[in-house]
């Protein structure tokens, strides 16, 4: 088969992953060296394709054979997608290619289980040996574990790899064991847990031997210069991805989820993936997608609980029988942004006065971001904030203005009823279409 | 008293640095001054330029100075951070540029507070020049499409014509450099060109599209990895065209692509629903 009819069945067969992200790593370039190659702290997206998702690196499989059954995949075994498998060479010489064309950042290579999940780890880390030994490539990898494969494969991938994930699939044990019966959830977590220790200790010694008096100028042993590095282990973290909408799971779960995740394993993203129709669908899902602006609005939550201090149990309205809530069902609101959603659930928060309040008060307010906050504290250091400097801030005025008070505005009034508030806040409903 | 400065080109913050700071300490307020950009700034066909210096601490090269500066005007030191963004707003493509920064350093030099206010109108605007310029850079690394071509030495010549909305080429360069150190490569603009071969920067004139090299054969790869990376069943134009707007599509080889994907997108996701769950073809069983 020609690279070409492989790329395009081994592309297809890997877009379903969501992570693209090429960030987080440390800078390195390719002077001195003898590739091609650099990191910043900050990864740059080469293109966008239709579906408005980034193309920063190359994201294929290395064969879409598959001896696992899970029923949302596309290259599961029961699934009658045409298959094709690269060989090392051919990934290795696809990246280089790209990356030449300053095309991509990098490469995030993943793989159908063929074999044993061993054998599939192997191949998989060959490639990322081969582009940092034999071309001394300096960009970015992303390598996708496989949770079963020995402790050891999944050191030598951190050796290579930028970053490491392991896909949690499904926000549920109970959603895994009914959809992916061969994967075991508590096999996945084991191995997210080891990825985290190796990540810990690796930048643990990082900051150790840059902390030392004199760094890595002390010389340790007669006729060197400098003291070996610290071990490298995915400096770019680990991240994992849950699939939304293929199990019964709600969004108060699937945030819990999340929760859990970072909080105990560190990871560096969750993704969220709408469950999207696929060519030859298994008969035991929802054929149709559920809406995308649900995975929207669980980004915007999981932002939330990473920047802006909320917890995961505050952002999902509590399930039914709560008197008045509308949309008691664990559910985010479509119609409302999470933050915009918990501010008019909470009119007894506001308003937040701008010149006083600090600054875990500030990011409570809808329509002020983070770097908004930041400039906002700047800014009253030297002047009492007015209603027209909020203009100035290009601030989306009509969400903002509800929730804060400045010297010469108060929004008392309006925060009184928060029906009428919700009203005015959430758009006009739209017929929305179901692949829109 | 008047005083008009040329400035030797449009990206040329070495000698606006150098002019403000003469301006200042003589006391010229901002009305005073008249800039403008010569238009031949460089005549030489890539004329050898050395590296840029390893971004050297911001107000370093200002020390030499200051003492002097300070002996005549006591507040012509400016927030480290300021020069920061003055750097990137002075590549900005408008012609008011040179003029708004030095009217902040001017007053920046005279109302000690204004360094904190955020809010101040010349300063805001400033900071939306250098986040212009700053996101035209970031467009920049990522919309470069290499060709390569083979000009008779042992390794080809890479290839990239590419149109900024600002004067930030050569500001760019050293990125590129340290990325593709190993290559030979050549960066085409209108403003200016941008050469590395035998681990040399040069800058030249600017050039046209004609000077580029047209599409090679390995080119069909990326397309062909475009196409299959899309998932028609999320088509979201708005949000594609949000980053990628549409002004650079001219010179990215993928962008031909997308009008065709889009319009067959919605047939084919309704095909895959319309077609229905299917029955297993095989079953291989598992190994483990």
């Amino acid at each position: 088969m020609l690279t070409e009819s492989k790329l395009a069945i081994l592309a297809d067969a890997a877009k379903y992953d969501a992570s693209c992200a090429s960030s987080g790593t440390s800078a390195r370039n390719s002077v001195g060296g003898r590739g091609i190659g650099s990191t910043e702290g900050m990864g740059i997206c080469h293109s966008y394709a239709p579906d408005g998702r980034c193309i920063s690196l190359l994201k294929i499989l290395l064969t879409n054979y598959c001896q696992y059954d899970c029923l949302y995949c596309v290259n599961r075994v029961s699934s009658n997608v045409p298959r094709a498998r690269f060989a090392v060479q051919e990934v290795v010489d696809l990246t280089l290619d790209f990356y030449r064309r300053n095309c991509i950042e990098g490469l995030f290579l993943s793989s159908g289980i063929i074999q044993s999940p061993d054998h599939t780890m192997e191949r998989v880390v060959e490639v990322a040996r081969v582009l940092r030994e034999e071309h001394d490539f300096r960009g970015y990898i992303h390598l996708k574990t496989i949770p079963d494969a020995s402790p050891e494969l999944l050191q030598r991938a951190g050796r290579y790899a930028d970053r490491l994930s392991i896909n949690i699939e499904l926000p549920t044990e109970q959603g895994l064991a009914a959809l992916a019966p061969e994967k075991d959830g508590a096999a996945i977590q084991r191995s997210m847990g080891r990825l985290a220790l190796h990540i810990d200790d690796a930048r643990q010694q990082a900051r150790d031997q840059r902390g030392r008096p004199g760094g890595a100028q002390i010389v340790s042993l007669p006729g060197r210069t400098r003291r070996a590095e610290a071990p490298r282990f995915a400096p770019g973290g680990q991240s994992t991805q849950m699939i939304v909408g293929a199990d019964a799971a709600d969004d108060r779960t699937i945030l819990a989820t999340s929760a859990r995740l970072y909080g105990g394993y560190g990871l560096r993203r969750v993704y969220y993936s709408a469950f999207s129709p696929i060519p030859d669908a298994s008969r035991a899902l929802p054929l149709a997608a559920p809406p995308l602006v649900r995975e929207h609005r669980l980004y915007q939550a999981d932002w939330l609980m990473r920047f802006y201090g909320f917890t995961h149990d505050e952002i999902v309205p509590p399930a039914p029988g709560n008197g008045d809530e509308p949309r008691g069902s664990g559910m985010l609101s479509l119609e409302m942004d999470p933050k915009l959603a918990w501010a008019v659930a909470h009119p007894e928060c506001f308003p937040v006065d701008l010149n006083t309040a600090p600054r875990e008060r500030l990011l409570r307010v809808p329509g002020l971001g983070v770097r908004t906050v930041e400039k906002l504290l700047a800014a009253r250091r030297v002047r009492r904030l007015r209603h027209a400097d909020l203009g100035r801030l290009h601030l989306p005025l009509s969400k903002v203005l509800p929730f804060v008070a400045v010297t010469d505005h108060l929004p008392h009034d309006r925060l009184r009823a928060p029906a009428r508030l919700r009203a005015q806040l959430a758009p006009a409903p739209v017929q929305t279409s179901l692949f829109a | 008293m008047q005083r008009s400065i040329t400035l030797s080109h449009a990206a040329d913050w070495p000698g606006f640095r150098q002019a403000a700071r003469t301006c200042l300490q003589a006391g010229l307020p901002p009305e005073a001054v008249h800039w403008q950009v010569a238009d031949d700034a460089e005549s030489d066909l890539f004329a050898a330029e050395p590296l840029p210096p390893e971004a050297a601490p911001a107000d370093s090269a200002s020390d030499a100075d200051a003492a002097q500066a300070q002996a005549e005007v006591p507040a012509t030191r400016v927030p480290r951070a300021f020069l920061a963004l003055a750097e990137h707003a002075a590549l900005h493509s408008d012609p008011e540029r040179h003029a708004l920064l030095y009217r902040a350093l001017w007053r920046l030099a005279h109302e000690p507070a204004l360094r904190h206010d955020a809010l101040d109108p010349d300063l805001a605007r400033l900071q939306r020049l250098a986040a212009a310029v700053r996101r035209d850079m970031h467009k920049m690394r990522a919309f470069v499409r290499f060709r390569a071509v083979d000009d008779g030495q042992a390794q080809p010549l890479h290839v990239a014509w590419f149109e900024p909305d600002h004067h930030i080429a050569r500001a760019n360069a050293q990125f590129f450099v340290q990325r593709f150190t190993q290559m030979r490569w050549a960066i085409l603009t209108p403003d200016c060109s941008l050469r590395w071969d035998a681990g040399a920067l040069q800058t030249g004139p600017g050039a046209t599209r004609a000077d580029a090299p047209p599409p090679d054969a390995g080119e069909a790869l990326w397309l062909t990895y475009y196409r299959h990376t899309f998932n028609p069943a999320r088509l979201k134009l708005d949000m594609m065209r949000r980053e990628m707007p549409t002004r650079y599509w001219k010179n990215l080889p993928e962008a031909t692509l997308i009008d065709g994907l889009a319009r067959d997108a919605h047939e084919r996701s309704a095909r895959m629903v319309a077609a229905g769950g299917t029955v297993p073809q095989r079953r291989i069983a598992a190994t483990r």
